[in-house]
């Protein structure tokens, strides 16, 4: 017997409303399965279910608003005996628009902190045709038995989303929400501001070689699969961050929790305002075309509202790239419990000078917000000096 | 399709005396020889007829002590002759293993080659008619671990008619497993049916969906499963391993690479048995063309017992072939 509860989906988030049950009582669920819908204040997002089982009776209806860690349902594990006396009280106990002792401890454990690296269970089958696709199995989902990955599963992510069906009907997070977000970001800002003594570095990169390493590349390209600057730049910073690890990871209890994987949240802004910055998973793994790709489906998703829980959780280091609108330098705040936050400015033509001689060269300036308890300035400045060289062998990325 | 064959009706036992006549008329120095073979015409009636028609120096009764006849036919065998041994069920072939096992499959290799043994041992295997415990288990995964044998299971008609004489042409000593469910087996075979190769495993049913790995009397059983499976929309490729020693392991292998799942069906016990060596061969060379952990489907691991509900329970049946096939393609 699992319990599925209202998600954390974020440090700023204390409760959540339930929007829509997607599979009903009584119905086999997979983990990995979209069990529910669940609105924030950062919008709306699909929930997922760890567990294989049956899903019970729901304890919250769609509309209600719950507090973080809230179960919402059981499920019961195949094979495993029935609810019974062991079942926790329903949820009309615990909610409540009033904060109380039980509403206020799930908050604190909601923080997210790295899940210790787990195998993916799938055939060999499937891995072997996952490996031929050049696909990451931590992204796709499994049927098979305890919910391993099977072939039929890599083949059905290997095909073009355009040819698939949105499984549920696409959510539209109501204008009220909008409000919301503006809320959980003043509400993570303001606890960054408080409690994170931030220190900033930066630095001009001439991109040029960089720049044309991608035109040559992109003229072999179909248009559809070219490859933009932001990506190049994405992957030499999870590579200077594979250099530097005191960046990339979290503050939790007063130390500093660095992180093996590299999921970088990619700062993305809605268009009828607020921001949203769901994570990349295991960035420095992917080569450019994943990453590119795993960038043009955030973008879609995030703008459709149709985000995983999952992405909004677990970013260990956060990108801002503010260059399309002229920016010239991003002085970030960290998004807590993160300890970095790098930005891009726009690429422009400077004036360079360089070995006595005076050139004109594509920049674009890059900086570091980090945080003083987690790193000091001068590993900042070798991450800085990392991503300089990193950029200019375009090659390797 | 060349020119229709003539074909007749036979029927399992039929397929094998006339295996027997075969081989008789072939070869003067082939002989039988077993508890039963002459006077009574068998155990299971498969050699009725034969003394009348070749004679006491040809068609042997023994006497109830399978050590020395196998070791009489081992003998033979050495002087020249062409033997084929009957056991009456493979339980009693345990009496005869330190013939079969020290010399029989030995003798090759402790002479360093100058001798080989040219026998042909026979002997019912399985379980299916009441025979209870101590006359009705398939051993024959047993036998098939011994080096210097090849172990046969001839299931169709074709085989039980054609499997025999290709072993008498072997130089080194072949036991052929006879289910004793399947000799009241009906069906057709060409007039001029004859030898046919035992080194190869069949294709019995093609199937894109999951393959289905078996031999003997069990071969009927997955046949028939698969037929009920197709019906809603299952396809299973049976292939009939025909041979235990050596396994052909290429047709089951590109066959698993062709469906990604293998079920291993075997009337033998599943501890330390057949399917598990089988099971291992998958993992060891088709690995990477896995979808599911390998199943297996063998009899249940106690005596197999008297009472027909309790023997039908204990054996691999067409059903749980079918729900086992079914939990396999439940999934993606």
């Amino acid at each position: 017997m699992a319990e599925f509860k209202m998600p954390s989906l974020g440090a700023d988030m204390e409760e959540g409303t339930l929007v829509e049950w997607l599979i009903q009582p009584g119905e086999r669920v997979k983990r990995g399965d979209i069990v529910a819908a669940v609105e924030t204040q950062k919008g709306l997002f699909e929930i997922e279910s760890f567990e294989d089982g049956i899903l019970g009776e729901p304890q919250v209806s769609p509309g209600q608003t719950v507090p973080v860690g809230t179960v919402l349902a059981m499920i019961q594990a195949d094979g495993a005996p029935s609810p019974s006396e062991e079942s926790p009280p329903p949820a009309s106990e615990q909610q409540g628009t009033e904060p109380s002792a039980t509403t206020q401890a799930p908050v604190v454990a909601a923080i997210p902190v790295p899940a210790p690296s787990q195998r993916i269970a799938a055939s060999p089958a499937a891995r072997r045709r996952a490996a031929e696709l050049g696909l990451d199995l931590a992204g796709i989902q499994g049927s098979g038995p305890d919910g391993a990955i099977q072939l039929s599963d890599v083949e059905q992510a290997a095909r073009p989303a355009s040819g698939e069906a949105p499984p549920h009907a696409v959510l539209t997070p109501s204008s009220a929400s909008r409000e919301g977000m503006r809320q959980a970001i003043a509400a993570a800002m303001s606890r960054a501001n408080r409690e994170i003594p931030h220190y900033y570095l930066e630095t001009d990169i001439d991109l040029s070689r960089a720049l044309l390493w991608l035109e040559e590349e992109n003229r072999k390209r179909p248009i559809r699969e070219r490859i933009l600057p932001a990506a190049l730049l994405l992957k030499a910073v999870a590579k200077a961050l594979a250099a530097v690890p005191e960046l990339n990871g979290y503050w939790l209890d007063n130390r500093l929790q660095a992180s093996v994987a590299i999921h970088i949240g990619f700062a993305i802004s809605l268009r009828d305002g607020g921001l949203i910055t769901p994570a990349i998973h295991n960035v420095d793994q992917l080569n450019l075309s994943e990453l590119m790709k795993a960038m043009a489906d955030l973008i879609e998703r995030t703008r459709a509202n149709r985000l995983r829980g999952s992405e909004m959780t677990d970013a260990t280091v956060t990108v801002t790239n503010l260059g399309d609108l002229g920016v010239k330098t991003v002085f970030g705040v960290i998004y807590p419990p993160q300890v970095a936050l790098v930005g891009f400015g726009r690429i422009t033509e400077r004036p360079w000078a360089e070995n006595g001689m005076l050139g004109v060269r594509r920049c674009v300036t890059a900086t570091l917000a980090a945080d003083h308890r987690a790193s000091d300035g001068h590993r900042g400045g070798q991450f800085l000096a990392a991503l300089d060289r990193f950029l200019q062998t375009p090659d390797d990325l | 399709m060349s020119e229709p064959e003539a074909m007749k009706k036979t029927t399992y036992r039929e397929a094998v005396r006339e295996a027997l006549r075969d081989a008789l008329l072939r070869d003067e120095r082939v002989f039988l020889m077993g508890e039963d073979v002459g006077h009574y015409g068998g155990c299971y009636a498969v050699s009725k007829g034969l003394l009348e028609e070749f004679g006491p120096e040809r068609i042997r009764d023994t006497p109830l002590s399978e050590l020395g006849f196998v070791g009489a036919g081992i003998g033979s065998a050495l002087g020249g002759m062409r033997p084929i041994v009957e056991i009456m069920t493979v339980n009693f072939s345990l009496l005869a293993l330190d013939q079969i096992l020290n010399n029989a499959a030995t003798l090759l290799h402790m002479s360093g080659g100058q001798f080989n043994v040219p026998l042909v041992i026979r002997m019912a295997t399985g379980a299916g008619k009441q025979l209870a415990a101590q006359h009705a288990h398939s051993l024959e995964g047993w036998l098939a671990h011994i080096p210097g044998l090849r172990v046969l299971t001839p299931a169709t008609l074709e085989d039980a008619r054609g499997m025999l004489w290709t072993a008498l042409e072997d130089p080194d000593p072949v036991l052929i497993f006879e289910n004793n469910t399947l000799y009241n087996m009906e069906g057709t075979l060409p007039e001029n049916a004859g030898p046919v190769d035992i080194a190869t495993a069949r294709v019995r049913r093609p199937g894109r969906d999951l393959t289905i790995i078996t031999y003997g009397a069990s071969l009927f059983k997955a046949l028939e499963a698969a037929e009920t499976l197709a019906r809603e929309g299952i396809e299973a490729e049976v292939i009939d391993l025909r041979s235990l020693r050596p396994l052909d392991d290429a047709t089951y292998l590109s066959s698993i690479a062709k469906t990604h799942r293998a079920l291993i069906v075997d009337e033998d016990w599943r501890s330390g048995s057949l399917a598990a060596e089988i099971s291992a061969r998958i993992m060891e060379q088709a690995f990477y063309e896995l979808d599911l952990p390998v199943a297996r489907l063998c009899s249940a691991e106690v005596p197999i017992p008297y009472a027909r509900h309790m023997e039908e329970a204990a054996l691999p049946q067409a059903e749980k072939i079918v729900a086992i096939a079914k939990g396999m393609m439940s999934h993606g």
